[in-house]
């Protein structure tokens, strides 16, 4: 398939919340392109407005001024080509793991409507994505049954069953400890190497930033502009080795001394 | 007392192995069924000894032994007007989840609506329900009919609140992984509002039941001609305060089952809720 050079686009886009006269602004005239594909990262001090940028880009919050484009068209409502994890994992208490994870199928189309037809299908593809992220034989159990890092995995994999174009991450690996994080870096690039969605991921740890992204955009204090935009070069696939090279901790450097806090 | 059964839950099973083991005399979930039966056992015990001990008079406060006689010789006037007292309680509690559990999720789905009736709802259930009994009687008459509404209007509130809140109170995140999938309103409370409204409703309708008791009681109390409320009240009239306090204990005991009863359904449907400490109420 032909890859759009501008599959996400703002252009001055601004988002405020609060009404008329108590506006708080949370992102100010933001401007970005992103590839059919690219990984692209947005890091920055907290309360910058970085999950505000996803709410903008999945149409779950209007823009106040400037356009957000995707995929052609302009947002306005929800847009459904996208899946989304957060630092909670928001699995749903009473769905078992593989339950979860088909969630979007019961709702999205085209799954949506031949749900019930085409269930054994879908259920093993849920199995087949569970056991690619490592959760293979904890289909069954129940999300508090799960460790942080179980659960991160499986919000994951409910982000990406419905062959999502575009993945919003908000700071999806927040609460979970180094060990855990760093394995989910590897977890989560072999799912976008062979996939390839476009992903935003919102984070504040730097390192998984360059790991993780092609592109990192830095932004400012509330409100949220871009103030620098890296590429980062390294071979894919990446390993904890790349993060020790000396290119690496330069880059990650580098970044540290454009936010400012 | 029994310990509340709702909110003991059980401790995660990671810090239950953590715990230093020392060997027990008898073993916890047999203590955890054994202990209402002995809380329950002693308090009888005390009070009849209270009764020996301090001569006290059966007209003011008779002894268990002569409540269990007094139980066993009016046995088929106690049965016939405890199911009376079941009937009524039970048709207005039911009336009370179809109309609560609408209420509910009306209100918890749509806060215009909650904004809006909220007000005249705390008004409703302010004002005491003894006072609406006469009302009621002259209404419909002496009988069936008052109770079963007092029921009804007294059972419902908890369960409206509970449905609402446990709507209302959906995280705003699990609602966003909703709303970016495309996901209409419906969908949104068909997925994520019901079911996690659910905990909520079941640990309403164990209190509802045993207020819709209450309910049904005192308009049996103040205007009928049937019940364990009119019972007690026909009892208390010839001044056979044990067999008043044989229709206490009957009413105690059903008050007990039906709770039991929905604690058991509350288990069974809404195990996951009965984890970790995530449950609000």
């Amino acid at each position: 398939m032909h890859k759009l050079e501008s599959f996400v686009r703002l252009a001055n886009a601004s988002l405020a919340y609060g009404v008329e006269d108590k506006e708080v602004l949370a992102i100010d005239d933001v401007s970005m392109t992103i590839r059919e594909g690219e990984f692209i990262a947005l890091v920055g001090p907290s309360g910058c407005g970085k999950s505000s940028l996803l709410k903008l880009v999945s149409g779950l919050h209007p823009a106040l001024r400037g356009e957000v484009i995707v995929d052609g068209r302009q947002v306005t409502s929800p847009i459904s080509i996208c899946g989304m994890a957060f630092q909670n994992s928001t699995l749903l208490p009473w769905r078992s793991a593989l339950d979860n994870v088909l969630l979007p199928l019961e709702i999205v189309e085209p799954y949506a409507s031949s749900f019930r037809r085409r269930k054994g299908e879908y259920v093993e593809r849920a199995r087949g994505l569970l056991r690619s992220v490592g959760l293979a034989g904890f289909e069954d159990k129940y999300p508090w049954e799960l460790s942080g890092g179980m659960q991160q995995r499986a919000s994951l994999c409910r982000a990406l069953i419905h062959e999502p174009r575009i993945l919003l991450l908000d700071e999806p690996f927040g609460a979970l400890d180094a060990f855990t994080r760093e394995d989910l870096w590897a977890v989560l690039q072999s799912l976008w190497i062979e996939k390839r969605p476009t992903v935003i991921l919102v984070t504040h740890d730097l390192r998984e930033a360059a790991y993780l992204a092609d592109t990192i955009y830095v932004s400012s204090p509330r409100p949220g502009r871009i103030v620098s935009r890296t590429e980062v070069e390294f071979a894919r696939p990446r390993t904890l080795e790349t993060t020790y090279a000396p290119e690496f901790i330069a880059k990650v450097h580098g970044l540290r001394e454009r936010i400012a806090h | 007392m029994k310990p509340p059964p709702t909110f003991a839950r059980p401790l995660p099973a990671k810090e239950r192995t953590d715990r230093p083991r020392r060997a027990p005399l008898v073993s916890a979930p047999l203590v955890r069924r054994i202990t209402p039966w002995l809380v329950t056992a002693s308090f009888f015990i005390l009070w009849e000894i209270v009764c020996v001990v301090f001569h006290v008079d059966t007209f003011i406060l008779p002894k268990p032994s002569q409540i269990v006689v007094s139980l066993f010789q009016h046995y088929p006037a106690i049965t016939a007007n405890a199911l009376q007292t079941l009937y009524t309680t039970l048709v207005g509690f039911a009336l009370a989840v179809a109309v609560g559990l609408f209420l509910g999720m009306l209100v918890g789905a749509m806060p215009p609506v909650y904004n809006g009736i909220y007000p005249v709802m705390v008004g409703l259930n302010a004002i005491p329900k003894v006072a609406i009994v006469p009302i009621l009687v002259i209404w419909f008459g002496i009988g069936t009919v008052p109770a079963i509404i007092t029921a009804f209007v007294i059972s419902f509130f908890p369960i409206m609140v509970n449905v609402a809140t446990g709507l209302a109170t959906i995280e705003p995140e699990m609602r966003d992984v909703l709303r970016s999938l495309g996901a209409r309103r419906w969908q949104i409370l068909r997925k994520v509002g019901i079911p996690r409204a659910m905990p909520y409703f079941f640990a309403s309708l164990k209190v509802a039941v045993t207020l819709a008791f209450i309910g049904s009681i005192v308009a049996e109390t103040v205007a009928s001609d049937r019940g364990i409320g009119y019972l007690m009240i026909a009892a208390s009239a010839r001044f056979d305060i044990t067999l008043v306090f044989a229709g206490l204990l009957v009413v105690a005991l059903m008050g007990i089952a039906m709770y039991e009863v929905f604690a058991y359904v509350e288990r069974r449907v809404t195990f996951w809720a009965t984890r970790g400490n995530e449950m609000l109420t």
